[in-house]
């Protein structure tokens, strides 16, 4: 509990709730996000099918066909600067029936009304060409040479560090229970007392709905949509070097084979509507339908072992845009009903969020000097990570201690994860900073080492 | 890195029972420079978080526990004259006969005239074999457990289920027990269970743990701590939820194949590991396999005794002796998933003590064993032994004696 009444208060610390606090730290605000759990991005953030898109099939006109391009330009731009590992591998869309085949022209136009340009339509050949290990039976494809796979574990990590650089307050577990809004002062009451402020930006993901709620509301209702998802063997990598999208119909966007980040290949995701919010278990159903899918797909992908197993849940609504409104009477702004593109448009968002609240007559001049970005930890496959460093072992021998053997995580980078600033409160959180005990062997090595240095720190 | 590769007769990869013991039987062999790297702090391999006896029954001619046994193999090394170095973690090939290290010390490679890839198996986790549901802390292999229990002295308590039966199941019962944990319930695919029905019938009695044969574990249940799992009846198709605060997935074993396969060498489909002769050769010249690697998994001191079989073949390849001409290949036939050696040389040479080893999915009593060539049956045995799932089962070398080079592939079967 504190006495200070913050200029802002962000409901959520998912990706999108670490961007707008970022971003309203930039200028003379005081900002404080709260988030339920014990750690950022321990919900729909982390559960994702972690591509950065073009954009290229949202409905034109929308918000969030608005928003996804101004964010893939924005986060890409980040990225580069924080260290966020992003990996241009370009997507092909495979048309696998007459009907798909058909759907592909249209979208190339869609694409040129959502101002992407750079889509191809390609021949059967052309797409066997660039993934020869697809299964027998494509039609026809179609390129999006800028779609990308980012890590969406460092973006929010790097979002709420930054936040934190700029002086915003992190409040973990604080789970929003009531508002009271008065004249002029907001007061939350949450899981660990009142919380006070001017503001309330809502960007509770799965829970946005019921927060609006909090607020005398009800315009969406979230659907949690559960996709199951399964993450190949780092030998699958070979097979395939572009995301393989499915032609989108209007059940959704089918199961894509994609590399990720960290060098392995991942399918799905499956596409469930589910009543439990808080459900993220797979099932035997949902790993029937991915291998069903997968032999068709990448027939030489099911010859490799499984690494991991999740689920994510899509915060969808009934609505076919992001639910995004100001309501200057009671001082909140609502960003609900943020799907699968949120991890995309997140930093956009942020931006219009703030653009919202200055057209809403809030004084907020902006900062003179910001501190800079933090810089992540090097966790993407792609960049040279601390065991492969000369330098960094020479720097520092813990560098050169291997933890976690498969995913070559040095014990430095473990001791660095649970000194820094955002530290992880259990083995979930240290893998989303480290891939501790991500790899094949799920911890058979290192689990008892990890589990050592995880309570060693909490002591 | 500029600096050129540090230079060795040999290199071994993994100090376990296989490299450790091929190490020092190459010292004796008289090959100059040997070096072992081993990733983990401590060199002993597996049967370092072993607490129990039963090792070095076969090499050593003696019986003792694990860590023990771990810490003889490894001072007899390095009395060898062997280098040892422990936390050197291989992270790759540079060319053929080049390997990237890792360590404290700095990063560097390592080049060998010959290698040993002895780098061992583990279990597959619960993500391998596709068990859905929750995903709660507390669901382990048995090799996480032993760490967890023997090296970080953890205690557990709660109720545990352990999923398998075979010899492994049990020391993870033994294990459990040792962490203050009850298992209360044993599961496994086959309609027996799979360690040897005298240790099972102790065990039953002894510990009081019920083996549900002919199940599945088909759910883990539980948010931020296991709480139960859905077991699945293969016969009825009914389904219970059994409460219980840890899982252990045992056994379902599969070789640690990283460097092998970034070498491009053919690897076997059965079992994963690396195809290797008689010699234990790979299909790469100078790089040869061992241990479990190639056989997930026998006994340790069988593993070692690969390592003694091993040195020898790698002191003539360093010798000078010209790579063996393939002869014909071992195949198998269901319910048997592997053999090791799958290829036999010529003139051909006999495997580690003279054994052929096989995997099988079935267990069958007083088995009959084929073996033909060119579809005529070579040798037809019934051994007094039974196959298994959950160990392996070895066929005396003899039976093949007769196998012709120039009449293609041998295959085993169970008649």
């Amino acid at each position: 509990m504190t006495n200070e009444v913050f200029d802002v208060v962000v409901v959520g610390g998912g990706v999108v709730g670490c961007a707008v606090a970022r971003e309203l730290s930039a200028y003379q605000l005081s900002v404080a996000l709260i988030e339920v759990k014990g750690d950022v991005g321990d919900g729909t953030s982390k559960a994702n099918t972690a591509i950065l898109h073009t954009g290229f099939d949202a409905s034109p006109g929308t918000l969030e066909s608005r928003l996804v391009p101004r964010g893939y330009e924005l986060l890409t731009r980040y990225a580069a600067s924080t260290g966020i590992p992003v990996e241009g591998t370009g997507a092909v869309l495979v048309a696998w029936s007459d009907d798909e085949l058909d759907a592909l022209p249209r979208l190339r136009d869609k694409a040129a009304k959502n101002g992407y340009q750079q889509c191809e339509l390609i021949t059967a050949d052309a797409v066997y060409a660039r993934v020869p290990t697809l299964g027998a039976g494509a039609l026809g494809g179609m390129t999006v040479p800028d779609e990308s796979i980012i890590c969406p574990w460092t973006t929010t990590l790097a979002l709420a560090t930054d936040a934190m650089t700029r002086g915003a307050s992190i409040l973990l577990r604080h789970g929003l229970l009531g508002v009271a809004v008065g004249k002029s002062v907001t007061t939350l009451s949450t899981s660990q007392g009142e919380v006070r402020c001017r503001w309330v930006v809502n960007a509770a993901g799965l829970g946005s709905d019921t927060i609006d709620r909090l607020f005398g509301n009800d315009r969406f209702t979230v659907v949690p949509r559960r996709g199951e998802l399964l993450v190949f063997d780092k030998f699958a990598r070979q097979l395939v070097d572009t995301i393989v999208l499915p032609v989108p119909t209007s059940k959704g966007k089918g199961v894509l084979v994609s590399p990720t980040i960290y060098g392995n290949v991942m399918l799905g995701p499956t596409s469930e509507d589910r009543a439990d919010r808080g459900d993220t278990s797979t099932s035997e159903e949902g790993f029937a339908f991915l291998l069903e899918k997968g032999s068709r797909l990448m027939p030489a992908l099911l010859d490799e072992e499984v690494t991991a197993s999740y689920a994510g849940l899509r915060a969808a609504t009934e609505h076919s845009d992001y639910v995004v409104d100001l309501d200057s009477a009671q001082r909140y702004l609502v960003l609900g009903g943020i799907r699968s593109t949120g991890l995309t448009a997140s930093m956009a968002l942020a931006e219009h969020a703030a653009q919202l609240l200055q057209d809403a007559g809030v004084v907020m001049p902006a900062r003179i000097e910001l501190p800079e970005a933090p810089r992540m930890p090097s966790i993407g496959e792609q960049m040279t990570r601390p065991f492969a460093s000369d330098q960094a072992i020479d720097q520092d021998s813990d560098y050169g201690r291997v933890v976690c053997f498969c995913e070559r995580v040095t014990r430095g980078e473990i001791r660095d994860a649970l000194a820094g600033p955002l530290p992880p409160c259990d083995l979930d959180g240290l893998r989303r900073r480290t891939r501790a005990t991500m790899g094949r062997c799920q911890g058979f090595y290192c689990g008892a080492e990890v589990d050592a240095l995880l309570s060693g720190a909490a002591q | 890195m500029s600096t050129s590769p540090e230079l060795a007769d040999v290199v071994v990869v993994g100090a376990g029972p296989a490299g450790l013991t091929a190490a020092r039987e190459l010292r004796k062999q008289g090959v100059g420079s040997v070096v072992v790297l081993e990733r983990e702090a401590e060199a002993g391999g597996i049967p370092r978080h072993s607490n129990h006896t039963g090792y070095g029954i076969r090499d050593l001619r003696r019986v003792m526990s694990g860590p023990r046994y771990a810490r003889r193999l490894a001072t007899e090394a390095v009395h060898s004259g062997a280098a040892l170095r422990t936390e050197s973690m291989v992270t790759g090939w540079d060319d053929d006969c080049t390997l990237w290290v890792t360590s404290p010390g700095g990063r560097y490679r390592m080049q060998a005239l010959a290698i040993v890839l002895a780098t061992g198996a583990r279990e597959r986790p619960r993500t391998a074999r596709m068990v859905p549901g929750d995903r709660p802390a507390g669901v382990l292999t048995t090799g996480q457990l032993q760490s967890l229990v023997y090296a970080h002295g953890r205690q557990l308590g709660g109720n545990a289920v352990v999923v398998g039966a075979e010899l492994v199941s049990w020391s993870a019962v033994l294990t459990l027990r040792h962490a203050g944990c009850r298992t209360t319930l044993m599961t496994t695919r086959h309609a027996r269970p799979e360690s040897y029905a005298a240790f099972t019938m102790a065990g039953r009695s002894a510990l009081s743990v019920s083996v549900a044969t002919r199940t599945s574990v088909t759910r883990i249940i539980g948010h931020g701590q296991v709480r139960a799992v859905e077991i699945k009846d293969l016969v009825t198709g009914g389904r219970r939820i059994v409460p219980c605060d840890v899982v252990v997935f045992t056994g379902d074993w599969i070789p640690d194949l990283e460097l092998a396969r970034l070498r491009g060498v053919e690897m076997d489909v059965g079992h994963r590991g690396p195809v290797v002769d008689s010699a234990l050769c790979t299909s790469a010249e100078g790089i040869f396999a061992a241990g479990n690697l190639i056989h997930p998994v026998d006994t340790a001191d069988i593993a070692a005794l690969d390592g003694s079989h091993v040195a020898e073949q790698v002191a003539n390849h360093l010798k000078g002796q010209p790579p063996r001409q393939q002869g014909f290949r071992i195949t198998v036939r269901e319910p048997f998933t592997w053999v090791t050696p799958s290829v036999i040389g010529t003139p051909a040479i006999a495997p580690p003590r003279s054994r052929v080893l096989l995997w099988s999915n079935e267990f069958r009593a007083l088995p009959t064993i084929e073996v033909s060539q060119a579809g005529a049956v070579i040798c037809r045995r019934r051994v007094p032994w039974p196959v298994s799932p959950g160990r392996v089962f070895r066929l005396p070398w003899g039976m093949f004696a007769s196998a012709d080079p120039d009449r293609g592939d041998v295959v085993v079967s169970l008649a």
